[in-house]
């Protein structure tokens, strides 16, 4: 479903991907690991559709379409889910708002007949019952003063309301307690099923106790230097990344 | 009537045009309103039309825009047909008294509610003039500052018409008092409407003056709205102006506040072609409040200066100001707030604020604080912000499949909106958010039937 291959993106003319090769099938969960500034979150974002990167080399297919020629709000409608790592606060566009404009234009994309509003908000209710978010929230502007830990649901959340083909979940255990990281976890499993698929980014291995990778790769300068089961996390867990870090110098 | 421009001094042209129309300007109005043209109109010929070159007119010069020529309706003469012939406003969910103006003179068929509070005068600013000299020997051209600004002066001296709003001691008209000006002329036109509001003690009045132009001539608006607020008074102001790109509108307000008083004024300038805001607030007692508001959303050529002066003359008070602009294409803007804090002002406390959204890199915005602080113990803030729509929150927006336009609408929207929830009455705040979501989505010519769009004749004109 997602074929990823010898992507090369920069920024002002510093190469951060350098050369990404990744397939991931449906039911698959992929977990993505490396120390920081290594460039997991650019290959998210550059997968999801950010402008601020150039991919200088490379495709990405997405159900066969080539994902790089779309904008970034196609992708999304195609399936594609980006949980951000620093999810945006949005003052002033409300979270019901918001939703309501993604879901519907999503629906349009796929010629569904767009949610009346009773229907929409029975889907929110529906959805946020099962990240445990507080309602409060979902009244408020987008990310607004929410606490990490909040607005790491909320991005769960709006993954239960699009109901992405695949998942790119972004340090998404970062800044949670072990009770929130439960309940994120819960979600991201509950969504799971044999049609769709997961890439967990993550720095530690404690996220991976909940949502069980099926490979595990570590990505270190731009590139997925190692990839194995979901035993090589608990070696990374276990040494840390300066063995890799060792290894892989330039 | 009607005068060109010539060789002649361009003051001159407003000069003679005075002395050859005194009898018809006089006609209307009581000799208190007679008696202060002379005055006015020596007032602006010292100053004569301000240019760059005055420091309060320094983002917009007015020589070019009064060097046009336009006919004026000294007379009442130009607009004959009936109101609904070129004008249906049919959406009132708002619930609201209505009158109209037509070219700055009030509409002799408007019917007011029966059931108005006794006391309360709504009506022509002429007529009460002459029925109620006293009122206006009290407020008239009291407030107005002639000689700060000879815009100002001009309609002092030309003033005939416009609409008078009197409420008693003690009484609260709930509804919002909706005023609707209309701009129609088969040439183009230049008009100067005079309006006085006098709110007693403990009264309360909202006010909304709507802004159109009907034709696709050439207007020139020069009004003046003086509003006395007395002890514990509550006034609200909102001026929305939609004007097509051939109208230039200057538009003066002034406020003068008595002890624990509360005035608000909002103008949203929604699109216009060179609009001109000058708002004025005399706190003159202890304990006022004052919230001093405005949204300006503009594109192609247009140009919105916001002047803004609040005098803080005595101790406690507070004032709280925040204008807003979104700026498209290659609009130009300028906002500039100054704020007097006097030697007696102790314990005030005053907030302004001006924040604005560049679209395009050829859009402008002059931004301009003007703090005058002569007492010690006081509690001022200001603020400018520049800026352009956060590229994060796009993309944000964008991954979740939100259309690039979509998200740009509702970034600006949210941009706006701090602005609009200032309005304090719930019905028209409502009614001002799809207005401004109409605005943004580009609809608001179209469906609400800008002249230049050519919907006049469809009878689907909304006001609101
Ligand atoms: N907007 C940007 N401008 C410049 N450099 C960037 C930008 N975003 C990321 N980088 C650089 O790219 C590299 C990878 O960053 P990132 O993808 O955030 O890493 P990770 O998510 O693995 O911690 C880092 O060296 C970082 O400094
Ligand atoms: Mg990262």
């Amino acid at each position: 479903m997602l074929e990823i291959k010898d992507l090369h993106a920069k920024i002002d003319d510093k190469e951060i991907l350098r050369g990404i090769n990744l397939t991931v099938k449906p039911g698959e969960v992929h977990a993505i690991m490396g120390p920081n500034g290594s460039g997991k979150s650019t290959l998210s974002s550059v997968l999801a559709g950010s402008e601020a990167f150039e991919v200088s080399e490379g495709s990405a297919s997405f159900y066969g379409k080539n994902l790089l020629d779309m904008p970034a709000e196609d992708r999304a409608r195609e399936g594609l889910f980006y949980s951000f790592q620093y999810p945006v606060e949005i003052p002033g566009v409300s979270m019901v708002n918001f939703m309501r404009t993604a879901v519907n234009e999503q629906r349009k994309y796929n010629n569904e007949k767009p949610y009346s509003a009773s229907e929409f908000l029975k889907l929110m209710r529906e959805k946020k019952k099962l990240v445990e978010i507080d309602s409060n929230l979902t009244n408020r502007s987008v990310n607004e003063g929410f606490s990490g830990g909040e607005k790491k649901k909320n991005e769960i959340f709006q993954m239960a309301m699009l109901q992405p083909k695949v998942s790119i979940l972004d340090e998404t255990d970062s800044g949670l307690d072990i009770d929130a990281l439960r309940i994120v976890a819960n979600g991201v499993n509950k969504l799971k099923n044999e049609n769709n698929a997961t890439i967990v980014i993550t720095h530690y291995q404690r996220l991976l106790d909940y949502i069980v990778p099926d490979y595990v790769h570590v990505l270190y300068k731009g590139r997925i230097v190692m990839s194995a089961g979901k035993e090589l996390a608990y070696e990374l867990e276990e040494k840390g990344y300066d063995w890799i870090k060792k290894q892989f110098e330039d | 009537m009607s005068i060109t421009g010539t060789e002649i001094k361009l003051e001159q042209k407003y000069t003679s045009l005075f002395n050859d129309s005194k009898t018809s300007l006089d006609k209307v109005v009581s000799e208190n309103v007679s008696s202060q043209r002379d005055k006015a109109i020596q007032l602006f010929e010292e100053k004569g039309i301000p240019n760059k070159k005055v420091e309060h007119y320094k983002y917009t010069n007015m020589v070019p825009l009064f060097e046009e020529s336009y006919n004026v309706d000294f007379e009442h003469e130009v607009f004959k047909k009936n109101l609904s012939e070129v004008f249906n406003c049919n959406v009132h969910d708002l619930e609201a008294t209505t009158i109209y103006l037509i070219n700055g003179w009030y509409y002799r068929k408007n019917q007011l509610p029966e059931t108005l509070p006794e006391g309360v005068l709504i009506g022509s600013f002429a007529e009460f003039s002459k029925s109620h000299p006293e009122l206006f020997e009290k407020h008239y051209n009291q407030y107005a500052k002639n000689d700060e600004d000879s815009l100002v002066a001009l309609n002092t001296a030309f003033a005939q018409d416009g609409f008078f709003i009197y409420i008693p001691k003690g009484v609260v008209i709930e509804k919002p008092i909706q005023i609707v000006n209309i701009m129609h002329s088969e040439q183009d036109l230049m008009a100067f409407p005079r309006n006085l509001v006098v709110i007693e003690e403990n009264a309360q009045a909202k006010i909304l003056l709507c802004e159109h132009t009907l034709s696709e001539n050439k207007f020139l608006l020069n009004g003046v709205t003086e509003a006395y607020v007395d002890k514990n008074a509550v006034f609200d102001i909102y001026n929305i102006q939609n004007q097509h790109n051939l109208t230039t509108n200057v538009s003066s307000v002034f406020v003068k506040q008595k002890q624990h008083s509360s005035a608000l004024t909002h103008n949203l300038t929604l699109h216009t072609g060179v609009t001109r805001n000058n708002i004025y607030i005399d706190m003159d007692d202890e304990h006022c409040e004052s919230h001093v508001y405005g949204l300006f959303i503009s594109d192609k050529n247009q140009h919105v200066d916001n002047f803004s002066f609040i005098d803080h003359a005595k101790p406690n008070c507070y004032s709280e100001e925040l204008f807003k602009g979104v700026l498209d294409d290659a609009a130009t803007a300028a906002f500039a707030g100054k704020i007097m804090v006097r030697p007696d002002a102790q314990k005030t406390n005053a907030f302004q604020r001006n924040d604005n959204l560049l679209l395009t890199e050829n859009a402008k915005i002059n931004t301009k604080p003007m703090l005058e602080i002569y007492a010690d113990d006081v509690k001022c803030s200001h603020g400018a912000t520049v800026g352009q729509l956060d590229e994060k929150a796009m993309f944000y927006l964008r991954s979740r499949g939100i259309s690039k336009e979509e998200s740009r609408i509702l970034l600006m929207y949210a941009f706006a909106y701090e602005a609009v929830e200032k309005i304090r009455v719930p019905a028209l705040r409502e009614q001002i958010r799809d207005l401004v979501e109409h605005v943004f989505r580009g609809e608001l010519n179209k469906c609400h039937s800008c002249a230049l769009c050519g919907q006049e004749s469809n009878g689907g004109y909304s006001c609101m």
